[in-house]
């Protein structure tokens, strides 16, 4: 520990990002006030330089990798991958948001304040080296997100959103919080590092039962963020509920932000008792896949088909958590990166859809889509085919590489229903194909206005970004597998 | 920069250009469809040559390049004397299927054409890969366009049959994904010869239970593209229900990614469990034969007729295989080739004459003679083709089947030779109830004669069905060279599992095949 608490230059510049984004949301609060009504739309400009600036940041903290703050932040390969997804993620959001925001009469800089806060949340999640900094992140990032959730307060379905969301929300907080003083009170540290070492340290048998329960309480917290089986419930109502830009924000970036979490801490601070939660994650892993897979084949709302699918997609990163290996983290890497891109397409084009006080989120109501708007479709089909897994699309090569992982870690037997998953997992996307070509366009098809700029941004973005990690991976595949190591 | 990659990319970049085409200019994307597709046919005229001169067992016009480092994916390609003539099929329906939709499509024109030479571009690809992962890929791009030509363009129960086609395809495939991976892990790479010669010089060491269960993993996804008894189910729908266009792509090239798959992989790759499960796979295959034909015969629905006869046609390709002769192999590569010219030509012609009367129902024919006499002419050629007349193609096919099966096994070929019997039953007995009798006043008004657009389609298929059935050394040899390749190790094992070794016969014995398997 250095006698010395004065934060260095260098320290400040790893934080950078989060310095950055965190600046430009009080000045978003502070100048709404002062703004008149039609200059407020510059905010969303701001927002998008902030988010721009913090990308660069990040970028730039990576050419000096290394611990700061007394240990309690890590700037590694990893961290700087989470960061970059999150970030992107949060400029994707603000994209699909403007126009939805226009739309719902609901224009106020709140809304970029709150995103620029999350997404600093998620950035201090990926670097936290230190469990306590990896609450205060989770907590950042999942209170901006509540009040996200229920962003339009007059409308039932938002606020029903976000009460479901925080009253959950908080109980698994709670458990996440308890394990971590378990761990402290075992291992008497809260760095990752150090409570490695404690449990690798000869005659500490004792320890490690009471580490296994506390790995299993912040399991807990943490399977309830990225909403893995059983602690699942939640996410098809909020997701359903939320409005759609915030769920296409929510299912992507906190996601990956909490699965970060999950492998840091499991694969370095619990290396050493894998033996005792894999079968846990093993598990959680199928039994995610099989609820969101089967449970999606009866949905007709299309928000709520797309949570169970995201739910699904959370129990193919599980496998590759539950292959605690190297490859592993590489492949949950890739597959979050992919899944944001397939994701975030596919709810920008509900979004786009969905109309004033989302009146059709149905998926009948896209019937006819194909032949009505063909790019929007065929963009939506690149998102629907990448999210059932076809070849040349980033989705398939994440699943392939997840799976191969495993078979790597000898899950047999995992990856043999996982896959078969993905084949009933076809079926509900393919409905959304049959709906939006197959069928004779309705009344919500036909009353379809053109897609506005930032939409069409977001939709050819994550369109390009699907595509290219489908054919050329090696792109994000060989930095993820350089960074899959982990400072242990 | 070979001339393979040519015949693989041109229908990709075609198909790229079609999408840029505007909307409301069909004519535009007709034409410039029936000029690429007949582009690539003339440039994969050119792969013949180099195929014929490349010696047995190496891979002609060869590509091997780095795609993906970590794990390490090849975009390997090339070309033998069987996957030669599987590609040449392909690029040689295109065309045809682009005349035969010609009129026949009349709504989203521009995307049902991009779609066909994204199949053409799928399936090229499915014949050339060399790499496992490569192939997969390729595997499943050709699902997608044939997903939406039967749900977008098919009849009445297209949905149903296009996302039952996609998920069956799919389910097969997630297990043949499991295979490649594993063997990934086992061998580290995914180059197909590399991986052959591993396993076959034992330097990939397999137990007998992962063996059995890698084959199972690979033989369940191709025998659900076959399709085999009792995996068929998709078929009738998918045949029924797709357009003319789709219907003939399906029947004629997509099949073969099945039965192109157990001969290139399943079979060498994994004798000893192929051996091991031979007697229950042939008891399949024998029951398909018989099945599909008796099914055939029952049909009121000529497209449904047709589709259970690929059913019965498939079988003896499967039973071929699975009697690791010689005899056996070439006819099922043969039999493979016949199939998709022939019942290719029967779908089509089930295409002419729906176009004329708006009916897949037989009962609504009777008569055709009189007023199409033309018709009933190419109809009847085609027809005795699917049966196996001696003089045409199929009849090469199914005998050296038959062949290949009696010397491993004679009952086999009683069982299997009474699938031909039933086929003269049914297509004879479908051919009597459409085109003879008394012509009723409303189809005679219904029922011109062929018009040049479609002799131009149907005249070549039955040119090259008289073709492969006289002069059949022009495909069969290449065919051979590599089918005796791929049989060279598994014959040497032939002791493992032979369950009975017949007396050589003196034809036999002097082509000398026999003499080294006893």
């Amino acid at each position: 520990m250095p006698a010395n608490f004065m934060p260095t230059g260098t320290d400040y510049l790893r934080i950078l990002p989060e310095i950055i984004m965190t600046v430009a949301g009080a000045l978003i609060m502070l100048l709404e006030g002062l703004l008149g009504e039609n200059k407020k739309r510059n905010l969303s400009v701001l927002t998008f330089v902030a988010f721009a600036a913090a990308l660069g940041a990040a970028v730039a903290a990576n050419a000096d990798p290394g611990l700061s703050f007394s240990n309690m932040l890590i700037v590694d390969g990893f961290a700087t991958f989470f960061r970059v997804l999150v970030i992107s993620v949060g400029i994707l959001g603000l994209f699909s948001a403007t126009q939805y925001l226009k739309r719902e009469h609901a224009e106020s800089s709140e809304y970029y304040a709150l995103l620029l806060f999350s997404v600093t949340g998620q950035c201090i999640m990926a670097t936290a080296n230190e469990l306590i900094m990896i609450f205060i992140g989770l907590e950042i990032s999942s209170i901006a997100t509540y009040v996200l959730a229920g962003y339009l307060r007059d409308d039932k379905r938002n606020n029903e959103a976000a009460l479901k969301y925080f009253l959950l929300g908080s109980f698994a907080t709670a458990f996440l919080l308890y394990g971590i003083a378990w761990i402290y009170g075992t291992t008497g540290s809260t760095n990752l590092t150090a409570i490695r070492i404690a449990l690798l340290t000869p005659g500490s048998e004792r320890n490690v039962i009471l580490a296994g329960t506390a790995a299993a309480l912040m399991f807990v917290g943490i399977a309830f963020k990225v909403s893995a089986a059983p602690f699942q419930i939640w996410a098809p109502d909020v997701y359903q509920g939320a409005p759609a830009p915030v769920t296409l924000f929510m299912s992507t970036g906190p996601k990956a932000a909490a699965f970060a979490v999950f492998l840091r801490v499991f694969m370095t601070a619990f290396g050493p008792i894998t033996s005792r939660w894999e079968p846990f994650v093993w598990s959680s892993a199928l039994l995610t896949m099989i609820i969101g897979n089967f449970a999606a084949l009866m949905q007709t709302n299309i928000k709520r088909l797309l949570a169970y699918s995201s739910i699904a997609n959370a129990g193919y990163i599980m496998v590759a958590v539950a292959a605690h290996s190297q490859i592993g983290t590489a492949a949950a890497m890739f597959y979050l990166a992919a899944y944001a891109f397939m994701n975030i397409g596919a709810m920008a084009v509900i979004t786009h859809f969905s109309r004033q006080g989302e009146k059709y989120v149905n998926v009948e109501d896209l019937a006819g889509l194909g032949w009505k708007q063909p790019v929007t479709a065929a963009l939506f089909s690149v998102f629907l085919l990448s999210l059932i897994g076809v070849p040349l699309t980033g989705g398939f090569f994440g699943k392939f590489y997840i799976f191969k992982a495993a078979l790597d870690s000898n899950l047999v037997w995992l990856t043999i229903l996982g896959l078969l998953n993905s084949a009933v997992a076809a079926y509900y996307y393919l409905r959304v194909l049959v709906v939006m070509y197959m069928k004779e366009p309705g009344e919500a098809t036909l009353s379809l206005q053109p897609v506005g700029v930032g939409i069409g941004a977001t939709l050819w973005v994550a369109a390009v970004g699907t595509l290219v990690l489908g054919i050329f991976p090696s792109v994000i595949l060989n930095f993820a597998t350089a960074s899959s190591a982990l400072v242990k | 920069m070979t001339l393979l990659n040519v015949v693989i990319f041109l229908p990709l970049i075609a198909f790229l250009i079609i999408l840029a085409v505007p909307k409301d200019k069909p004519e535009m994307v007709r034409v410039f469809s029936l000029i690429a597709s007949l582009a690539v046919f003339v440039v994969s005229l050119g792969l013949i040559g180099p195929v014929w001169s490349s010696a047995a067992g190496t891979f002609a016009l060869e590509t091997n390049r780095s795609w993906i480092q970590s794990p390490a994916i090849n975009y390997h390609v090339g070309l033998d004397g069987i996957s030669l003539w599987l590609v040449m099929l392909s690029t040689l329906l295109t065309p045809i299927c682009v005349l035969l939709s010609w009129r026949s499509i009349d709504k989203h024109i521009k995307q049902f054409f991009a779609f066909l030479l994204l199949l053409e571009f799928g399936l090229i690809g499915v014949f050339c890969a060399l790499d496992f992962f490569l192939f997969f890929v390729f595997w499943e791009v050709s699902l997608v366009p044939m997903y939406f030509l039967i749900g977008v363009w098919g009849h009445e129960r297209r949905i149903y049959s296009a996302v039952k086609f996609f998920v069956y395809t799919m389910a097969g495939s997630m297990l043949m994904l499991v295979g490649i991976i594993y063997l990934y892990n086992l061998a580290g790479t995914f180059d197909y010869t590399t991986i052959l010669a591993g396993l076959q010089s034992g330097a990939i060491a397999l137990s007998p239970v992962e063996q059995l269960w890698l084959f199972l993993a690979f033989f369940i996804a191709f025998a659900i593209k076959v399709p085999l008894f009792p995996l068929h189910t998709w078929l009738p729908d998918a045949h029924v229900e797709a357009p003319t266009a789709g219907s003939v792509m399906l029947a004629s090239v997509m099949l073969k990614m099945g039965t192109y798959g157990l001969l290139r992989f399943c079979v060498p790759m994994f004798p000893n469990a192929a051996r091991t499960c031979a007697g229950w796979i042939v008891t399949l295959a024998i029951i398909g034969i018989v099945y599909g034909a008796l099914v055939a015969m029952v049909q009121p629905n000529m497209k449904k007729l047709v589709a259970y006869s690929s059913v019965s046609h498939l079988g003896f390709v499967v039973l071929g295989i699975f009697s690791f002769t010689q005899q056996g192999f070439d006819g099922a590569v043969y039999q493979m080739l016949a199939h998709g010219i022939s019942t290719g030509g029967l779908f089509i012609i089930v295409g002419f004459l729906y176009e004329r009367r708006h009916s897949l129902e037989i009962a609504s024919y009777g008569g055709v003679a009189t007023p199409a006499p033309w018709l009933s002419t190419a109809f009847m050629i085609t027809m005795l083709a699917s049966i196996g007349l001696p003089l045409l193609s199929n009849f090469i096919g199914e005998f050296l089947v038959l062949q290949g099966a009696s010397l491993v096994y004679f009952r086999w070929t009683v069982f299997a030779a009474l699938g031909s019997i039933l086929a003269a039953c049914y297509m004879l007995w479908l051919y009597q109830r459409v085109i003879f009798g008394k012509a009723s006043e409303d189809l005679t008004h219904h029922m011109p004669d062929l018009g040049f657009r479609e002799y131009v389609i149907i005249v070549p298929l039955i040119l090259i069905m008289v073709w492969m059935g006289t002069y059949t050394r022009s495909f069969l040899t290449p065919i051979s060279a590599s089918n005796a390749v791929l049989l060279g190790p598994i014959d040497a094992r032939r002791e493992i599992h032979v369950k009975a070794v017949p007396r050589p016969s003196p034809i036999l014995a002097a082509q000398g095949e026999f003499a080294n398997a006893r």
